[in-house]
């Protein structure tokens, strides 16, 4: 499904086709008739890819065809391993996790996992976590410590889960300590936010000693739905919350609330899925290397220091 | 997210002790309650046991002995994000701090309890709600760091509807800001009491809240992650008798204690000479 802003550019995409298909079975030239159009088509994605706003970033955020993150975990890694369960209550299937190589470096990952069709998301709970969930990223945690290897996490969540089991099973206690679990953490840790990074459920798996975020996600303390049905009684305002929360990437590497911004193909990463993964897969080995050499005890300080720093306010 | 709670309540009732009249209607069971008593009583309706919401400074009162706290709190709040809903944050700043006489939703000082050193922070849900953005999730830090150096105890009162909005993502930061400051204590073995109050839900459980040696929550308080109605609009359905109130917590392993308020500082006391590795045995007051 076309995203509404998208339309003008599918529009003239398909007319370039129909000449196209006009010009090879009448064999008229129309050469120049199309090249023109072309011409059309390459402002008009300059135009509105160039200028997206924060409500059309949070949409390509959602678009169906994004890469998840088992689709990064199969494409950009090497022999991911999946491990299950919480050893708890249960295994979660809006978080998965496991072993792998990163070129050949040993690596535990973590991420969100959103369903890539409507039957799964169904299974993966539209990515919205359990406390076991979170339970599994900290068991995760602790292997990542035992064994030395990095941390790597991927976000892409709504948030998470607001229902009575999760509740009854403390998922407020869990996400905090998730945040502790893993700022504590004696290795590398990198957080790439994939796509929506809504509010606790996503930072529970965000502490790390750089976040990166791809250039059309999203991060924030709420959902710009659920902010509008708040602060404007009414969820139709979301486009309004959406800029008003300053949620995309340029503005969160303003507010330092992350490190790096991930570039996307034109038109958002489900229109090249592979190049994005190509992207996102240079951008944890780069910040990996910069993270080479610092001690266990240099890694925890450096990631106190840098969310310590982070706010605004004035002295009295 | 349970931020919604402020946008339809009127202030808490324990805030209108400056109107004149004598007396007062418990929010509960309606009973009449002649004002002077109520307060001595700590907020409690004498008739029906109902936990009304206490302003900060009272809070202080109750718990701090007499005569030793020191203010440590006052940074004021910015609006980094220009942030402009149906008025702007910067505006809501003013007004609340017309209201509360306070820059921001939290009040904190040195102090002794029971004659423990401590760092007790008691958050204000008469501004904004409690919500944690920039200036109370530093005061947090700070007062954990503060403690930390200073040999004392940290005890907070949480009340809070959870992260403010206004300052989106960085409110989201103090949560992890506030969570990482509690290892300073881990590492001096210094003892952290929090005491969940009337309401204490979204970022604010969901980080150093949740995260204390010992949890305390008052009778009655609505304590959890989503709000109520978030979740009754997810799952479409009725939420079961007193879901999130501190008695359904206590049930599910959440909390340590479900304590009257009336008996809340004594139990405080103890819990935290029990823990204090600096005060010798001592049993009663």
């Amino acid at each position: 499904m076309p995203l509404e802003f998208e339309k003008p550019i599918l529009e003239l995409e398909k007319r370039i086709a129909e000449l196209r298909e006009t010009a090879r079975t009448t064999g008229v030239d129309l050469e120049a008739e199309i090249r023109l159009l072309e011409d059309r088509l390459a402002r008009l994605k300059e135009e509105v890819y160039g200028s997206l706003n924060a409500w059309q970033r949070v949409q390509l955020a959602r678009a169906p065809g994004r890469p998840t993150t088992l689709d990064v975990l199969e494409k950009a890694f090497q022999d991911f391993l999946e491990l299950h369960g919480d050893r708890a209550f249960a295994d979660d299937p809006a978080i998965v996790g496991g072993l792998a190589y990163l070129e050949g470096q040993k690596v535990v990952v973590v991420g969100h996992q959103k369903g890539r069709d409507t039957k799964e998301n169904l299974h993966r709970n539209f990515g919205m976590p359990h406390p076991e969930g979170y339970r599994k990223a900290m068991r995760l945690m602790d292997l990542a410590d035992r064994f030395g290897y990095p941390f790597l996490s991927f976000i892409d969540t709504p948030g998470a889960y607001p229902g009575v089991s999760a509740e009854e099973r403390g998922q407020a206690w869990v996400i905090a300590q998730s945040i502790q679990r893993m700022s504590r953490l004696k290795v590398p840790a990198i957080a790439l936010i994939l796509g929506e990074g809504g509010s606790g459920g996503a930072l529970a798996i965000g502490v790390a000693n750089r976040v990166l975020i791809m250039e059309n996600a999203w991060y924030s303390v709420i959902s710009p739905e659920s902010c509008a049905a708040i602060l404007w009684r009414d969820a139709k305002e979301a486009p309004k919350a959406a800029e008003a929360l300053k949620l995309t990437a340029r503005d969160l590497l303003a507010q330092k609330v992350v490190d790096a911004i991930v570039p996307e193909p034109e038109g958002g990463a489900h229109k090249d899925p592979d190049q994005a993964i190509r992207n996102i897969k240079e951008a944890l080995l780069k910040t990996l290397e910069e993270l080479k050499g610092l001690s266990p005890e240099e890694l925890y300080r450096d990631r106190y220091r840098r969310f310590r720093t982070l706010g605004a306010y004035a002295e009295s | 997210m349970a931020l919604e709670r402020l946008f339809r309540r009127k202030r808490p009732s324990g805030e209108n002790r400056d109107v004149p009249e004598l007396w007062t209607k418990c929010e509960a069971c309606g009973a009449q309650l002649y004002k002077k008593e109520f307060r001595e009583n700590l907020y409690v309706c004498p008739k029906c046991g109902h936990h009304h919401r206490v302003p900060a400074s009272e809070r202080v009162e109750m718990l701090a002995d007499a005569g030793t706290f020191q203010e440590i709190t006052g940074l004021r709040p910015l609006d980094p994000l220009g942030f402009v809903d149906t008025k702007p944050y910067a505006e809501r700043l003013r007004a609340y701090q017309e209201e509360t006489g306070r820059k921001d939703a939290i009040l904190g000082g040195t102090c002794t309890i029971g004659g423990v050193p401590a760092v007790l922070l008691v958050m204000d849900y008469a501004f904004a709600g409690g919500s944690m953005g920039s200036v109370v999730g530093e005061e947090i830090a700070r007062g954990a760091e503060r403690a930390a150096a200073e040999g004392r105890a940290l005890v907070i009162v949480a009340a809070s509807g959870g992260a403010r909005m206004q300052e989106a993502a960085l409110s989201l930061m103090q949560m992890a800001k506030t969570v990482m400051s509690l290892d300073r204590l881990w590492e001096k073995r210094l003892p952290y009491v929090s005491i969940l109050t009337d309401p204490t839900t979204g970022g604010v459980t969901a980080s150093f809240a949740a995260l204390a040696d010992v949890i305390f929550a008052e009778p009655g308080a609505l304590i959890g992650f989503a709000g109520p109605r978030v979740i009754r609009q997810t799952i479409r359905q009725e939420l079961p008798e007193g879901f999130q109130r501190s008695e359904f917590l206590l049930k599910h392993g959440m909390v340590d204690r479900v304590t009257d308020r009336r008996k809340l500082k004594g139990e405080l006391v103890r819990a935290l000479r029990h823990l204090h590795p600096g005060v010798p045995y001592a049993v009663g007051v």
